[in-house]
């Protein structure tokens, strides 16, 4: 049965800003659907979010209190918050340059404490709204603005990452998954302590088009092409995942 | 609070609503022996600071570890970060969630804080951040005393804006700052700068902690749009998370109700100079000086901070020699008191402008003075002998 996610939409803003192909607006669906499934008072949500085409998926769309804030620190204005007033339902949502890269201290620190929010990441594997460069997040080899002759340095695993510094509820799906994603955030807002959810999702305009992969919907194809569930990946050599995206549930409480 | 206890105070023929109230001091009321930074704990623990976010920093820590015992006690919350960026930004996010709240830094995480102290100004967000000064630039001398951040408190963030700096001179003043601090910024929805510096953060002296405090806190209404209003130098009010307004808070150009306008001339232009004349047309009622023996001076000293000690020491001695020299002492540093600087420099033939840096106030007396302005600059770590300044004076009476 479909639902209307309208009323968890500010009236006044009836666009998104996304490039056509992008996976965050079915990030943005998913995010809306869990609070939906879950019953959530929106006067109780805070949503934060950080620099980036990501931070654009609650702010201004949602009709709750947003804090749009500065490149990286989403984290650290969403602790203040949490911290002095624990009622608020607190979400991250923001790109992975913006909380692994220039807010890569506040993503680590935040796990430590077992905060409890949960930080969803819009994982694009580029710097997308500067121009395509080149992230923390972007596989060895690929072409982006500022590696023209490919990447040459290894990218983190963002759910490894926040796992090693102490994560309670760590999950990774694809945008091209959005009924595991969807469950994943419920499951997220549910734990109680600090929850990281990776949502890969790709970037047609500034990843897909430099590294020649196509129209979006090719994009999208090659996404779910690469995708190995954790069980099966716990068997595969390095090299067999080498290019492939590990989904599931890393850590659950 | 009931209604009664919102008075509608009449201000520069505008209308201002804010929360004033008198409370008890949680420290009981008597005399104290303090560190001036003990003391800037206290100060703002009366005030209802009730959220602090820090990070270790050499001179300013003892106003963390203060704030580490004692608001846990007192049901409030402190964290320790990670490092200044986040120190500041969980200042500002517990504000949103209501809190009177504050980080303390020195120098080089003064210097790590200004990207947050621009969104606090932008987005209107009431925090209170105290900057222990020491002997810089960089690492520099961590341990000595040096007043190097008066411009950076102003302008370390990039843009046009407005903020207030306040500067202590004793160990009562750090408590009183402190205090008074969150009242200027929740009613002017503003960051306030408690400029202290290393020689009265660790300064050690009598203080008297008063039976009651006066609060002032922010219009939370609704009703009206959180980031704007008719009047070009208004103060919108401000509500909180969790309220039901379902707030639009954003560091980019906003309209007012927070709705990004990010290619809007009109409504950047607006916002920016709102921003600044909330804070430059209240100057009077905003800026605090203090004077001594000025009536008849010839020449006055304007001092300020520790510094400001040395200055009555040596206007004291001066005067015993019969030379007519005062002493206008600044309080409030930012916004800077120009009028009453330009006042007393038609009244003396010299002012002498003494400082732990190389200037960075005089430049400011010298834009409105209309008399000869001469500095004395000191940046070797150490305070300013008071001999030195009554030096200074007895050869700028010569001049």
């Amino acid at each position: 049965m479909a639902r209307d996610m309208d009323i968890y939409l500010r009236e006044e803003v009836r666009t998104t800003p996304f490039c056509p192909g992008c996976g965050h607006g079915i990030l943005m669906g998913a995010i809306l659907r869990a609070i939906d499934s879950l019953r959530l008072p929106m006067d109780r949500m805070l949503f934060v979010s950080g620099i980036g085409c990501a931070a654009w998926i609650p702010s201004p769309h949602f009709k709750a209190d947003t804090l749009h804030t500065l490149h990286g620190r989403a984290i650290a204005f969403a602790t203040g918050a949490k911290l002095y007033n624990p009622q608020l339902i607190t979400l991250v949502v923001s790109g992975d340059g913006d909380l692994s890269s220039i807010g890569g201290n506040h993503l680590i620190h935040a796990a430590r404490r077992d905060i409890d929010m949960t930080v969803i990441c819009a994982n694009n594997m580029v710097y997308g709204m500067t121009g395509g460069q080149v992230a923390s997040t972007t596989p060895l080899g690929a072409q982006s603005s500022t590696t023209p002759k490919g990447n040459t340095e290894r990218p983190f695993d963002l759910c490894r990452l926040v796992e090693a510094a102490g994560a309670t509820y760590v999950a990774r799906y694809a945008v091209v998954q959005p009924i595991l994603l969807q469950r994943a955030i419920q499951r997220g807002i549910q734990h109680q302590g600090f929850s990281f959810i990776e949502a890969v999702s790709p970037c047609p305009t500034q990843f897909g088009r430099r590294n020649r992969m196509g129209d979006p919907a090719q994009v999208m194809k090659a996404l779910e092409a690469s995708l190995v569930p954790l069980k099966k990946a716990r068997g595969m050599a390095p090299e067999e995942l080498s290019g492939k995206v590990v989904y599931g549930e890393f850590v659950h409480g | 609070m009931n209604q009664a206890n919102w008075p509608d105070r009449e201000l520069d023929g505008e209308s201002i609503m804010v929360l004033e109230e008198t409370l008890p001091s949680p420290l009981a009321p008597g005399d104290y022996y303090l560190s001036g930074n003990e003391a800037a704990a206290e100060g703002a623990i009366a005030s209802g600071c009730d959220f602090y976010a820090g990070y270790p920093i050499t001179p300013s820590s003892e106003i963390m570890e203060r704030m580490a015992q004692r608001l846990p006690e007192l049901g409030r919350k402190f964290i320790q970060m990670e490092d200044e960026l986040g120190s500041i930004c969980a200042v500002i996010g517990a504000s949103w969630a209501g809190a009177r709240a504050m980080t303390a830094t020195s120098g080089p995480g003064f210097s790590l804080m200004m990207e947050g102290l621009g969104y606090a100004v932008f987005t209107e967000t009431p925090i209170v951040v105290v900057d222990i000064q020491r002997a810089g630039p960089c690492t520099g001398q961590a341990t000595r005393v040096g007043a190097g951040d008066i411009m950076q408190a102003k302008w370390g963030s990039h843009g046009d804006y407005q903020i207030i700096a306040l500067s202590p001179w004793s160990v009562q003043e750090m408590y009183e700052m402190a205090l008074e601090a969150f009242n200027l910024a929740e009613k002017y929805r503003v960051p306030v700068v408690m400029l202290g510096e290393e020689a009265v953060g660790h300064l050690r002296e009598r203080i008297r902690i008063p039976e009651r405090v006066r609060i002032v806190r922010r219009d939370r209404s609704k009703e009206r749009p959180p980031f704007g209003t008719d009047e070009p130098n208004g103060i919108p009010p401000m509500p909180i998370f969790g309220d039901g307004a379902k707030l639009l808070v954003t560091g980019s150009t906003h309209d007012p109700w927070g709705i990004r306008k990010t290619e809007d001339p009109e409504v950047h232009s607006r916002l920016v100079q709102r921003l600044s004349r909330k804070i430059l047309d209240r100057r009077s009622e905003i800026c605090s000086t203090e004077e001594y023996f000025l009536e008849d001076a010839h020449l006055a000293v304007i001092s300020y901070g520790f510094t400001a000690r040395s200055s009555l020491w040596a206007v004291k001695r001066a005067r015993e020699k019969g030379q007519k020299v005062g002493l206008l002492r600044l309080r409030t540093i930012w916004p800077f008191p120009e009028d009453e600087v330009s006042r007393l420099s038609q009244r003396v033939k010299a002012i002498l402008v003494p400082e732990m840096n190389l200037g960075q106030v005089e430049g400011e007396v010298r834009k409105v003075a209309r008399c000869r302005v001469m500095g004395y600059h000191q940046v070797n770590g150490e305070t300013i002998d008071p001999r030195a300044i009554l030096e200074a004076i007895m050869g700028g009476m010569d001049g």
